[in-house]
């Protein structure tokens, strides 16, 4: 049995009469990749709201590496090691790539409460920012302002911050997101090698990506999890094939 | 060397310059301007970390110039009339020794910083300005109606505080004095955005839910920006009354708060010389256009909304161009 890194305990979240998430348990193992895979308006990003600390359940827990963080805020679930990337960039964009990437290697490298010191100039800082960029084939673009990358590039970025927090677990929030073929693919390829270093949770609208990659596949309703499985227990089974991939599929 | 650099450099020989022409050519109100000029631009620079880099649009900054000043004003006040400031539980005497004084005016700011800090940081956007701003209207108020130091009058000083090796009612040393402590902020303020604590902030403005997301907390960052901003515009405060030998109210007031910041956005909002290029603009546009004519604050208005909607990057942006960003 592989060690659970990441799981959610029937977290429960409602918005008015809106059942966003009913009683949704699933769990991130290590060295697997878990996709979450819905309609839109399934309930996706009030659930990665929960994981990450931005939203509170209303009932349920969610533990990472057997801890219940359900009350940690946002910043101390990250501390703990949750890495996330956001669906829309979230990059200081008035900052070079560089700067960016070192935010992670600062996060992860206690409080910020240092005055006097070039953070660049940091070598243990810009060796573990420098080392990301490279994995995910920005080290060109280091000193460009992250305002003139392309949003490939931005994606990458987005990648890469995460990276250099070094988490236990990723979040990914539809990391493909505006990806051409060719970008997308070579995301799949860079992260069906990170699932080694750190197991990914993956929402994802990308089918090609999600069923090339994912160990695990949860498919979410109208907030509840109808189905877990693997890639083909999933594209089998009759209640996804009617809810989610149409009978066609 | 980049444009920037070249700028800066040409400002801080002029403000050497300028003054050392003055002692030659004994012109000492040139000096007093010079000096105004660099107060004031420590004040600013102090916003310049709260606004430039926090993004915290703080409309009560003259909170701390005000108690800086009165800091200043208080102590020099009893040590002029030989009272204690306290007698019980312990006597403490007024001083007319600035490192004292200074000491007092950034212990004072910084905890007002603090719990200004604190409570207005609950809010963004408008709310923040409102809150910072009916701060320093509860200061202002409270100033006037403290009789004990002068009231709506304020207080008058008769000699300048003391500085040891220097002789401070020789302007030409005063200004010295001011210089030296608006470069030290200045360096203090450029080796504070490259340091992480300066990265994280910049980024806490532009997007805090990534810092967030990497482990920080964007509005203690911001807390702490706001306390050190504070404390500058403090030290700036009691220079500044040093500078008139008068405290008064007004050093509490709105209109101040908006004049440093009119300060920081002609400069360039978080460029390092951008306050002290918009406090040179500013002394100088008081004083040769004050002289032609008292309607000068509308040229100044035309100035910034030239600055406000063709110079984004302010007077610094518009001569040095866009920021350079070291690798």
């Amino acid at each position: 049995m592989t060690e659970t890194i990441l799981a959610t305990k029937g977290i429960t979240k409602n918005f008015g009469a809106l059942r966003a998430s009913h009683d949704i348990s699933i769990d991130l193992r290590a060295g697997e990749i878990h996709a979450i895979i819905g309609p839109n308006g399934a309930g996706k990003s009030t659930l990665i709201g929960q994981i990450c600390g931005s939203l509170t359940p209303d009932a349920g827990r969610v533990e990472l590496l057997g801890r219940d963080v359900t009350d940690l805020s946002t910043d101390q679930r990250a501390r703990a090691g949750l890495g996330r990337t956001f669906q829309i960039s979230a990059l200081a964009m008035e900052d070079t790539v560089l700067e960016n990437a070192t935010l992670g290697a600062l996060g992860a490298s206690g409080p910020p409460w240092r005055f006097w010191a070039s953070a660049l100039g940091d070598k243990s800082l810009r060796d573990k920012a420098e080392a990301a960029l490279e994995r995910v084939g920005l080290a060109e673009a280091r000193a460009k302002r992250c305002s003139d990358l392309s949003h490939g590039q931005r994606r990458q970025l987005e990648v890469a911050v995460a990276l250099t927090l070094n988490p236990k677990a990723f979040v990914m929030d539809e990391p493909m997101a505006g990806l051409g073929a060719a970008g997308s693919k070579e995301l799949t390829t860079f992260l069906d090698t990170l699932r080694h270093e750190a197991p990914i949770l993956l929402v994802e609208h990308d089918m090609d990506a999600v069923f090339a990659l994912a160990d695990r596949i949860s498919v979410l309703v109208y907030g509840e999890v109808i189905a877990t499985g693997t890639v083909d227990e999933i594209r089998n089974d009759p209640r996804v094939r009617e809810a989610y991939l149409g009978e066609s599929a | 060397m980049t444009r920037e650099t070249l700028f800066n450099a040409a400002l801080l020989l002029g403000l050497i310059a300028v003054p050392a022409w003055a002692v030659l050519a004994d012109e000492p109100f040139t000096i007093t301007l010079a000096t105004r000029a660099v107060i004031l631009a420590l004040a600013a620079a102090g916003l310049n970390i709260a606004l430039g880099i926090g993004g915290l649009v703080s409309l009560g900054h003259a909170v701390f110039f005000g108690i800086g000043g009165y800091a200043m004003g208080i102590l020099a006040h009893h040590a002029q009339s030989y009272t204690n400031l306290m007698d019980w539980p312990f006597v403490i005497p007024g001083t007319k020794f600035m490192p004292v004084i200074w000491l007092v005016a950034i212990v004072t700011s910084a905890l007002a910083a603090l719990v200004i800090g604190i409570l207005s940081l609950r809010t963004t956007g408008a709310y923040f300005i409102m809150i910072t701003l009916a701060f320093g209207q509860m200061f202002f108020y409270f100033a006037i109606s403290w009789s004990a130091y002068g009231g709506e009058d304020g207080m008058s000083i008769y000699v300048r505080n003391s500085f040891p090796g220097l002789n401070t009612l020789v302007p030409i040393q005063f200004y010295g004095l001011c210089l030296a402590m608006l470069v030290l902020v200045l360096i203090f303020s450029a080796r504070l955005r490259r340091a992480p604590f300066g990265l994280a902030l910049n980024a806490a403005r532009q997007v805090p839910a990534r810092l967030e997301a990497v482990g920080m907390d964007p509005t203690r960052l911001k807390l702490v920006a706001f306390v050190i901003s504070g404390v500058i515009t403090g030290l700036a405060g009691a220079l500044f009354a040093d500078l008139n030998r008068f405290v008064s109210p007004s050093m509490f007031s709105w209109q101040f708060s908006g004049e440093i910041m009119i300060l920081v956005i002609l400069g360039g909002v978080g460029r390092l010389f951008g306050p002290v290029a918009g406090a040179v603009t500013f002394v100088a546009l008081e004083h040769f256009l004050g002289g032609i004519t008292e309607f000068w604050h509308i040229i100044l208005g035309l100035l910034l909304l030239a600055v406000v909607l063709f110079a984004r990057g302010g007077i610094t942006g518009l001569i040095a161009g866009k920021e350079v960003r070291h690798d």
